[in-house]
């Protein structure tokens, strides 16, 4: 059998999520069992399954590499500048 | 600094540890171990429970059980998913409990010859498993702790399912009562014995609480849970089967009796009541149901081809 990752959206308007993994040999098996493993308690209005293999993800060696660059860029944030006193709705 | 340093140093921060992430062998093999170990107990304890799905005293409670079994198939799958993770394979993990090189939780090596029997797995045993699980939610190996997280929070109906058939029970006839009271003098000391040797005598305990893997140690998990369960079993109006139980005023503690631990050690090592009988239940089930895999996958691959 192949590894599928399940994702669910617990309700419209929100993200599909990552909950876990199953087993299957094909798609339909897959979200047969990912409703049965992970939505038992009204947990999703939508599921996604994925063959595992499918997919790419980034080595953790690279994360320095890839994630560092943005934490000296502290002016991306709102909180980096100073409002002068009296200043409001900025 | 070292490969090894830096994990530790990193675990020791409350750093979590993914997947593919670098981990010193000795982390790998005691996480496959233990997540294998909970992971087969979830499915073996399936048994005790099933055996009375056909036979609950009415269509309300045999829904319920219906919920709790699959439960525990659900969290088994979650658990073996989080050990796959590390690189065994779910078959491997199976095939290594059914050929008895795998442990699971004792607890599940003795039988459940009355009704009350299903109460008290769900209040003294689910209950004992909750006290070991919650601190496993904080687990510094990620896949884990998540797996831990949804089991604790389907777990705590389970445990209210086992009281309320107890309260039924301890609430109806003489002779209801009295199963209620059996099915605690049976169950009482197993479930005291599912945290594990005293302190002294568990030599892996202070390698994983370094790991971040274990937070308390068992004699303090014991201890909470006896402090949390005596109360309820007085409320039942049941009767606690240790004749040095006591409350200590100063410490705020209930003392307890040594369990015994001669039993322990048997029953896990193979000689406890239904040792034999759990494992080749789930070895037939292995083999019986191996056509309805064969079948789904030969379909799918003749999906899988064009068509002529």
């Amino acid at each position: 059998m192949q590894l599928w990752e399940v994702f669910v959206r617990a309700r419209a308007g929100l993200h599909h999520q990552h909950v876990g993994s199953i087993h299957a040999v094909d798609a339909e098996m897959a979200l047969g069992n990912a409703r049965d493993v992970f939505t038992r308690r009204g947990e999703a209005a939508s599921i996604w399954v994925v063959p595992s293999t499918a997919i790419v993800a980034s080595d953790p060696a690279d994360a320095a590499e890839l994630f560092e660059p943005a934490m000296d860029k502290v002016y991306r944030h709102p909180t980096f500048y100073e409002v002068p006193d009296g200043v409001t709705n900025l | 600094m070292t490969d090894a340093e830096r994990f530790d140093a990193h675990v020791a921060a409350e750093g979590k540890v993914e997947p593919k992430d670098w981990m010193p062998d000795a982390y790998r093999k005691t996480l496959v171990r233990q997540i294998s170990q909970h992971a087969h107990s979830e499915i073996i304890g399936m048994q005790p429970e099933g055996n009375w799905l056909t036979r609950a005293p009415s269509l309300r409670r045999k829904a319920i059980l219906l919920a709790k079994v699959q439960d525990e198939a659900g969290h088994g799958l979650y658990l073996y998913a989080a050990a796959e993770t590390l690189g065994t394979s779910r078959d491997q993990m199976v095939d290594d409990l059914i050929a008895g090189k795998a442990k699971y939780s004792s607890i599940f090596n003795y039988p459940t010859p009355t009704w009350a029997d299903i109460g008290a797995i769900g209040w003294l045993v689910d209950g004992a498993a909750i006290m070991n699980q919650v601190p496993l939610c904080r687990c510094s190996y990620g896949p884990y702790a998540r797996a831990m997280k949804r089991i604790c929070k389907e777990e705590s109906f389970h445990q209210r399912q086992g009281y309320d058939i107890l309260v039924s029970l301890c609430r109806g006839s003489d002779r209801q009562k009295q199963m209620a009271q059996d099915a605690l003098d049976r169950w009482w000391w197993p479930s005291l014995m599912m945290f594990g040797p005293n302190d002294d005598a568990s030599p892996n305990s202070a390698q994983s609480m370094k790991w971040r893997i274990k937070r308390f140690s068992n004699d303090e998990l014991r201890q909470r849970f006896v402090d949390a369960t005596v109360p309820q079993a007085h409320f039942l109006g049941l009767r606690i089967p240790d004749d040095e139980l006591r409350y200590d005023d100063t410490a705020g503690h209930w003392r307890f009796g040594e369990p015994d631990w001669e039993e322990f050690h048997r029953v896990l090592a193979g000689d406890g009541p239904m040792n034999a009988h759990r494992i080749e239940h789930r070895r037939r089930a292995r083999d019986d149901g191996q056509w309805v895999l064969d079948a789904a996958s030969a379909h799918a691959a003749k999906r899988r081809r064009p068509a002529a």
